[in-house]
């Protein structure tokens, strides 16, 4: 349960410094239909939210939401799947300081140097970056045990593996099924995120979320004042370096909707 | 050592041993029963074995067997399995109509409501739709090929069940989820919609079964490797009530606390009250009572049967009042082809007898006393030789008590024997 600091040296806990990258190298591929064994909550309840969020769980308040009146605890809102180094969730939390949001990462170095980054953040600006977290796991698999239907406003897929071969579509991130299950754990009027900068990865992204019946595109105008849009390509390491590069972004913004079945 | 047996197995094939199955015709007209390829259906009302024909066009069945279900209304059959077959029957003439290949192995089936439409998933957990319609009949258009309409991300469904009402699917998976799904107008485009999850279960689902819709609302039972039986609220994936079998099945059995105590099926009588529990190392079947208006399980009584009984399968009938309950496996270790012999059991009048006093026991019917005798379980059985039988029956018990936990529980290797596999794995696909 105690969060130890990266054994490789790369984690100081407590001290204000950001962990280096160099003691995080990962692989950039990992297997998504490998059984894990990690952990994984049963069900959305079993989530400890007090070890994500202390600042907004106190421990010493023992069983939260045991009805002093309070306003309901709050739940995660936003959803960063393959939140890799963490770049948006650092973005995204002084412009949003009151959602919680969380990172789900596969790798578990990358997800080690995330936690460390955010428990750095917070040490040295206090009152700041408390309301983002990482989780090792995979969502692909287990989006369900995370959240409840209907509880997130904003799920980001930015700069997801692109799987070229046919043979390994189906691990693509996005796909018509596993839209189900994200559009389950979306609210009606939540929005969907995808950005990348394979072109045919983004022809298929955005050809599931057209296809798929709880999804419509969100109109040109809204995605230019949207502040999150700006971040999509400029705040994750991955849209830096592409933009290094000079390389093209594509990207698919859509909306949940609810569906009329009459 | 662990490790030595389970990569064993994984070689020979002989980790995907198949569990024979039961199913009883709605109404009361006939049973059938499936051990590895084979399908044996008896007609209780002519009272005689069914000869199956097949004039889809499409082959037998040629490897396990692992789901089989009649429709709502007993019009329909289906039976799918290892050799990628789906096999639609119609039961009035036992006639195949339609065979669909399928580009996986097939674990679970199911017939929508009104008839119209036979699911199956695949081992990926793919859920496919094809519509029911004989060759050249009305609507149905010559390429009448499987659509999938929806997924669990790569984990083996075990068990599909369409709710009394026909508005939702329900499947379960290894993956500890049960995934209720509304079933849409036209499934042909898919089922995107998610009504809930029921999340709870702490190992494999097993099985999953639907009470019959009282007062509007039906509820869903689960059966799992966690040797829990429970109860959801399906509509609002809430759980309900959880039963712990270990507690009686403890208390019952001489066993030591090794045996694995994983539920094998489940199924519910017509009125509910009453949910029958197969486990896999009970020899009988287990019955809980089930409060629906509390929404409570509770125990109720262990039938115990013959020491090296345990049954696989479980049906009800209700329109006889009568369990029948199969033991049976195929794809064991050095088994023989004529070696697919199950025992059937049945137990008479299940649910008057309990309802009427709590003490007295249901009848389990002893071979002689069975609906039409031999020759009902000659084909259902395979054989009435006794001792041939007991043999048979001896290997099975071996198997199940490993076996069925190990094919759906999550292999966990130890830490050198992965990264051995990763030192010899070839990645190269060889084509034969």
């Amino acid at each position: 349960m105690t969060r130890t600091s990266g054994a490789n040296g790369g984690g100081q806990q407590g001290s204000g410094k950001l962990p280096r990258k160099r003691f995080y190298r990962a692989r950039a591929h990992s297997n998504p239909l490998s059984d894990s064994h990690f952990p994984i909550p049963i069900s959305p309840d079993d989530v400890d939210l007090s070890q994500h969020y202390p600042r907004y769980f106190p421990a010493d308040k023992g069983e939260h939401g045991d009805g002093d009146g309070d306003a309901e605890a709050p739940r995660i809102r936003f959803a960063d799947v393959g939140c890799g180094f963490g770049g948006l969730l650092v973005g995204l939390s002084p412009l949003f300081p009151d959602k919680l949001m969380i990172g789900m990462e596969l790798r578990d170095k990358v997800t080690e140097y995330v936690k460390e980054r955010v428990l750095a953040l917070r040490a040295s600006n206090p009152g700041q970056y408390d309301n983002i977290s990482v989780v090792r796991t995979n969502s692909m698999k287990y989006i369900p045990n995370y959240f409840g239907k209907a509880q997130l406003s904003k799920m980001f897929f930015l700069f997801p593996d692109p799987h070229f071969k046919e043979k390994n579509h189906r691990r693509r991130v996005i796909s018509m099924h596993l839209l189900d299950e994200y559009a389950y754990v979306m609210e009606a009027g939540g929005i969907i995120y995808t950005i990348t900068d394979v072109e045919e990865l983004g022809i298929w992204m955005r050809t599931c979320l057209e296809k798929h019946p709880l999804f419509e595109a969100v109109p040109e105008e809204e995605i230019k004042v949207d502040p999150v849009v700006k971040l999509l390509s400029s705040a994750t390491e991955e849209g830096q370096k592409v933009a290094r590069n000079g390389g093209q972004t594509f990207q698919a913004i859509f909306r949940r909707i609810s569906l009329q079945e009459e | 050592m662990e490790d030595a047996a389970v990569e064993e197995a994984e070689v020979s094939g002989a980790g995907e041993f198949a569990p024979a199955l039961v199913a009883a015709h709605p109404l009361g007209h006939s049973v059938a029963v499936a051990v590895g390829p084979e399908l044996r259906v008896f007609d209780l009302n002519g009272g005689c074995a069914v000869s199956l024909s097949d004039d889809s066009g499409g082959c037998s069945h040629s490897d396990a067997i692992r789901a089989i279900s009649f429709s709502a209304d007993g019009a329909l059959f289906a039976s799918a399995g290892d050799d990628k077959l789906v096999k639609i029957w119609k039961t009035d003439s036992w006639r195949c109509i339609q065979t669909i290949t399928s580009e996986k192995r097939v674990s679970a089936v199911a017939i929508s409501k009104d008839g119209l439409y036979v699911t199956f998933a695949d081992k990926f957990g793919v859920i496919w739709l094809v519509t029911v319609g004989e060759h050249g009949e009305g609507q149905v258009s010559s390429d009448n090929k499987p659509v999938s309409i929806y997924g669990h991300y790569c984990s083996i469904i075990t068990s599909m069940k369409f709710s009394p009402d026909g508005r939702f699917i329900a499947t379960a998976d290894r993956d500890f989820k049960i995934r209720v799904t509304s079933f849409p107008k036209d499934p042909v485009k898919g089922a995107p919609q998610i009504q809930s999850f029921c999340l709870g279960h702490t190992e494999f689902v097993s099985s999953i079964a639907f009470t019959s819709l009282s007062g509007g609302s039906s509820f869903l039972l689960s059966g799992g490797g966690d040797s829990t039986v429970r109860l959801w609220d399906y509509i609002n994936g809430c759980l309900l009530d959880t039963y712990e079998v270990k507690d009686k099945v403890g208390e019952q059995s001489d066993e030591t606390e090794d045996s694995n105590l994983a539920i094998a099926d489940l199924c519910v009588t017509n009125d509910d009250s009453l949910v029958a529990v197969a486990i896999q190392s009970l020899n009988g079947i287990m019955l809980l009572a089930c409060d629906l208006i509390a929404k409570k399980l509770s125990f109720l009584k262990v039938i115990t049967m013959e020491k090296s009984y345990i049954p696989t399968s479980l049906a009800y009938s209700s329109s006889a009042d009568l369990l029948w309950t199969v033991m049976g496996a195929s794809n064991m270790p050095n088994q023989a082809a004529s070696q697919l012999l199950t025992r059937v059991r049945i137990i008479l009048r299940f649910q008057k007898e309990l309802s009427a006093s709590a003490d007295h026991d249901p009848a389990i019917l002893e071979d002689s006393e069975v609906p039409h005798g031999e020759k009902l379980l000659l084909a259902l059985q395979g054989s009435l030789d006794a001792s041939k039988q007991e043999e048979v029956l001896a290997a099975v018990l071996a198997a199940l008590r490993v076996s069925m936990h190990k094919m759906l529980v999550k292999k966990n290797y130890s830490e050198e024997r992965r990264e051995q596999r990763k030192r010899g794995r070839n990645d190269k696909k060889i084509k034969k």
